[in-house]
């Protein structure tokens, strides 16, 4: 095994005194972190729960509220956090093989992914403050005030079915941006400390485990896409 | 039992797979397959959105080659999350008033 002489850290300072060894320790970390995950799928789950039962007791409304959004700058957003996680994957593998330059590297293209989604994301929330869609009085003068025409809303649906259809999904991606917002700062972090040489085969926990917090929150999306953006598309139409 | 190091062609081949699924996700969409059967294109999507989960989890988070502890949080928190629908969902179709308003 290769130790870094220059200045990183060796097998037996990186060892915590609570644990046996490395292997261990390694475990402990990612177990820890796993439970933190389930935690955040209860959760989230409960969102997506109340997110179907209220489509399905209103499909006309949410269709229509749903097709609203806009497809295009939802795939892209796609698109971006799936390529951070194939970065982020190579973030860990260059962290377990101890490429320092490559590891700051694809740490730094997936910080710059998260940016890009949040900056597509925030052009979605505006988009939906031009046209009265932020439910509520959230906005002070600026209450929910959809167009109509534009809504192509059913006879039979409620316009405050259209609203709730916002309420969770300014909560579920907003809670999401949250989520991309800490991985941002994690991400910043990392990279700060790998520029330092901090980790190394021997030692790479935090890499490996925010790689874990960062593909869940991928996979969070991975939901959302298809369940607010796509779902009634192909009875309304796109736009 | 070492770290398992994934090699990074595995990583190519799985973000080409999500990309594959994300592509035929989007254009099944607009397809009507509501013909076949009442609810096709949800049932599509979120086979699709569960297929791409799953090669996230098992590969770019590793429980493929994780340990068996790692393996029963991962299916605990499933298995709860399951519970959690399941019985949500069966409250409400066994009511009156189904899940019609």
């Amino acid at each position: 095994m290769a130790v870094s002489h220059v200045e990183g850290h060796s097998a037996q300072t990186a060892l915590a005194h609570h644990f046996d060894n490395m292997e261990q320790q390694r475990e402990a970390g990612s177990i820890g972190m796993w439970v933190f995950l389930v935690q955040e799928i209860m959760f989230f789950g409960a969102l997506f729960l109340a997110y179907s039962i209220f489509r399905a007791k209103f499909p006309e409304a949410f269709a229509a509220a749903s097709n609203h959004l806009d497809i295009k700058l939802g795939a892209i957003n796609t698109v971006v956090l799936i390529v951070s996680s194939l970065t982020m994957a190579l973030a860990v593998y260059y962290a377990q093989v101890g490429h320092r330059r490559m590891q700051v590297i694809f740490l730094t293209i997936t910080l710059l992914l998260g940016l890009t989604f949040l900056g597509i994301k925030a052009i979605e929330y505006r988009e939906k403050y031009v046209d009265n869609l932020i439910p509520g009085s959230l906005i002070a003068g600026h209450p929910f005030n959809p167009n109509l025409e534009e809504l192509r809303l059913p006879a039979n649906a409620s316009v405050h079915n259209v609203e709730m259809f916002y309420w969770i999904y300014f909560a579920m991606t907003g809670l999401h941006a949250l989520h991309m917002i800490i991985g941002v700062g994690i991400l910043a972090y990392l990279i700060f400390q790998a520029r330092k040489g901090r980790y190394t085969p021997e030692y790479h926990s935090p890499v490996e485990i925010s790689g874990l917090y960062w593909h869940f929150v991928d996979i969070v999306w991975i939901f959302l896409f298809p369940l607010l953006y796509l779902l009634g598309r192909h009875i309304g139409g796109g736009h | 039992m070492s770290e398992h190091i994934v090699q990074r062609k595995v990583y190519f081949a799985i973000f080409g797979a999500l990309m594959v699924f994300t592509a035929l996700t989007v254009l099944a969409a607009f397809q009507d397959l509501d013909r076949f059967f009442p609810g096709a294109n949800t049932v599509l999507a979120l086979t699709i959105a569960v297929i791409k989960a799953t090669l996230v989890v098992l590969f770019f988070m590793h429980v493929r080659y994780s340990s068996r502890l790692i393996w029963v949080i991962v299916v605990a928190g499933i298995f709860w999350l399951g519970i959690m629908f399941v019985f949500t969902v069966s409250d409400y179709l066994t009511r009156p008033s189904g899940l019609s308003p």
